[in-house]
């Protein structure tokens, strides 16, 4: 079968991860296919991140395969990994926020143009190219690509490292916890972008813990537990408290809701009350 | 006004602040003509000098890295200068190549052991300085029986190293012009610049973007080596002898300089134009002291409480560049 619709650009098959002693990963299968997000729940220490780094090139699964249009693949690093085009942006989007929105934009694939003898960074183009490639993605506030990342919201960060990966050519978006530090309206500005990435057929790995994100751009959904997949469903498939009760290990969640109820009911409907 | 606001977000900004200041201080309070402090040619030598081993450190520092050795590698220059053309009597190209080619030497060593191993540049450097002392000296001794050793140079070395520009001006001040033009083009004009700056920014993400980070570290490494080891042979050429002691205070001097210059000590902040102005604020208060009324003892607080202002200075300028929004709001 040729890679089709139906071949997934990124899979795992049967990953195992151990650091040393501790078995972090334990037969992990998931796949990703093009124009779909893949939203990656889990509590602390589930795993996810490491399921990132396996896919991003960072480590090496200890056993099983990844496979990229159906072929297996091995990322000697990360370089390896963005080259076949998995682009990973980490919760604080740019990493240089030192740099001008254009420089950073294209740090390693500086334009240039002829100047005498010389060959010298074309500041404007680097400048269009950036702002534009946000701007597509309706982030209309950015407009000066001289203005330092770090001067960005998160949001606004997060957008133009997606813009970013998606303008060198990414297949896969690879985004760890993207809406974490980020207040509703931020966060619902990363939503849309992932909405629009998707749209443009990219795949998309999403990893948070906020359900109501997850639900609001996913179309395929994986809750890891102490690094199993316990849970592999696609939209509209579980609802919301399904969801957050699978994320917090079922009972645990129940329990707590019964405790909570209990309290309210024998404080007349008051919360407990922060100490 | 949006010019003044757009000149207070650069990281020379602070430097030149600094230098009106401390002029303006020697002027009023030191009771210094301002024509005479312009005309002096003792600060103007003395920030060419320092100049040319700034920039490399600066950059360097930019970059995320440090080195120290120079302050080994300015004698190491002048001896190598001296032990080949004069104690030896090899023709002076011969003694200069051999300057320079002892700094890139030591340089590259510096580059590749910070990139092979997890030590600090500032460890690694502070062991090629002291190593460099001792070699300095014990082949001065050994080779020459001296630790002070006499060159003369040909007319030709003289004009271009160690000339006094009328009579007091030296030509190393030419050189330091040359090398920040130099220096300052390949750093704001040219790919290699955003390189550094995204190297001090995050080593690995540079590196992950394809940067080549290992080659760049050692070629910095290598430059700043080298042009220490060129500010000795100008000096070896020009007082016509060389000594094994001396240089260690441009270790200090230098690294003020860069940070009065606007550079975060952190990395991936700075520029060439500041570390300039940097160093010439620096001269201006070591040297232009003597121009004035102004016990020069008083120079060491001005540069430790510059030093300390430039700190708090560059942390507010970076603050505030971060929440530079460009165009104000509202003005279409
Ligand atoms: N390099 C490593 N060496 C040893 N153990 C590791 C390493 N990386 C991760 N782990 C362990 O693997 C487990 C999973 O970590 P991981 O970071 O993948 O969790 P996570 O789901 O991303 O959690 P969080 O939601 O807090 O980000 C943790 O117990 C962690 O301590
Ligand atoms: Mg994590």
């Amino acid at each position: 079968m040729s890679a089709t619709k139906s071949t997934p650009i990124l899979a795992m098959r049967g990953v195992n991860k151990s650091f040393g002693p501790h078995d972090v990963l334990h037969d992990i299968n998931l796949e990703v296919r093009a124009g779909e997000v893949l939203c990656l729940l889990g509590d602390n220490g589930a795993g996810k991140s490491t399921v990132i780094r396996l896919l991003s090139g960072v480590h090496r699964p200890t056993s099983g395969t990844i496979e990229l249009d159906g072929k297996p693949v091995g990322f000697d690093n990360p370089r390896a990994a963005s080259d076949l085009g998995i682009a990973t942006v980490h919760q604080f989007g740019g990493t240089f926020p030192l740099m001008t929105i254009g420089r950073s934009f294209f740090v390693g694939a500086e334009p240039t143009r002829r100047w005498g003898p010389f060959k010298v960074f074309d500041r404007k183009k680097a400048n269009a190219i950036a702002v534009k490639a946000v701007r597509d993605f309706g982030i209309t506030r950015i407009d000066d690509g001289d203005r330092l990342v770090g001067g960005l919201s998160g949001g606004e960060r997060q957008s133009l490292a997606i813009a970013r990966a998606v303008h060198f050519g990414a297949r896969v978006l690879i985004l760890d916890e993207p809406t974490a530090a980020l207040g509703v309206k931020q966060a619902s500005h990363v939503l849309r972008i992932v909405n629009e990435a998707k749209r443009r057929g990219l795949a998309v790995i999403f990893i948070t813990h906020q359900v109501t994100h997850a639900m609001a751009v996913g179309d395929h959904f994986a809750v890891l537990i102490r690094g199993a997949v316990a849970a592999d469903f696609r939209k509209g498939q579980k609802t919301r408290e399904e969801i957050t009760d699978l994320m917090a290990g079922g009972e645990a969640m129940a329990e707590l809701e019964a405790m909570i109820e209990g309290y309210a009911a024998s404080q007349d409907g008051h919360a407990p009350q922060v100490a | 006004m949006t010019s003044l606001r757009s000149f207070l977000y650069r990281p020379e900004a602070g430097a030149i602040l600094s230098l009106l200041a401390v002029t303006a201080f020697f002027v009023i309070f030191g009771g210094v003509d301002l024509a005479t402090l312009l005309g002096a040619a003792s600060w103007v030598n003395f920030a060419a000098n320092l100049g040319i081993v700034a920039i490399p450190v600066g950059l360097l520092m930019i970059a995320g890295e440090l080195d120290i050795s120079i302050g080994a590698m300015i004698p190491a220059g002048s001896m190598a200068t001296a032990i080949l053309s004069g104690y030896y009597g090899l023709p002076i190209v011969v003694g200069m190549l051999g300057a320079l080619a002892l700094g890139a030497l030591v340089g590259l060593v510096n580059g590749l052991l910070t990139v092979r191993t997890s030590v600090p540049s500032l460890i690694i450097t502070l062991g090629t300085l002291v190593a460099m002392q001792g070699i300095v000296l014990s082949a001065s001794v050994l080779l020459t029986g001296s630790a002070s050793v006499a060159v003369t140079a040909p007319d030709w070395a003289k004009f271009l190293f160690g000339q006094l520009i009328g009579g007091s001006h030296q030509v190393t001040i030419v050189w330091w012009v040359i090398i920040a033009v130099a220096f300052a083009f390949v750093v704001h004009s040219t790919r290699y610049g955003n390189w550094i700056f995204a190297m001090g920014g995050d080593k690995v993400s540079a590196r992950n973007a394809g940067i080549p980070t290992q080659r760049i570290t050692i070629a910095l490494f290598v430059l700043s080596a080298t042009c220490a080891a060129f500010v000795g042979m100008c000096q070896a050429i020009q007082f016509n002898s060389a000594q094994v002691s001396g240089g260690m205070g441009y270790i200090f001097n230098a690294i003020v300089s860069v940070v009065v210059g606007g550079v975060l000590l952190t990395g991936g902040f700075g520029s060439v134009v500041g570390i300039f102005f940097g160093t010439i604020t620096f001269a201006v208060v070591s040297q232009g002291i003597y121009f004035t009324d102004i016990d020069r003892n008083w120079s060491n607080l001005i540069i430790g409480a510059m030093l300390l202002i430039a700190v708090a200075m560059n942390e507010t300028f970076r603050k505030m560049a971060l929440s530079y929004t460009g165009k104000k709001k509202g003005a279409h």
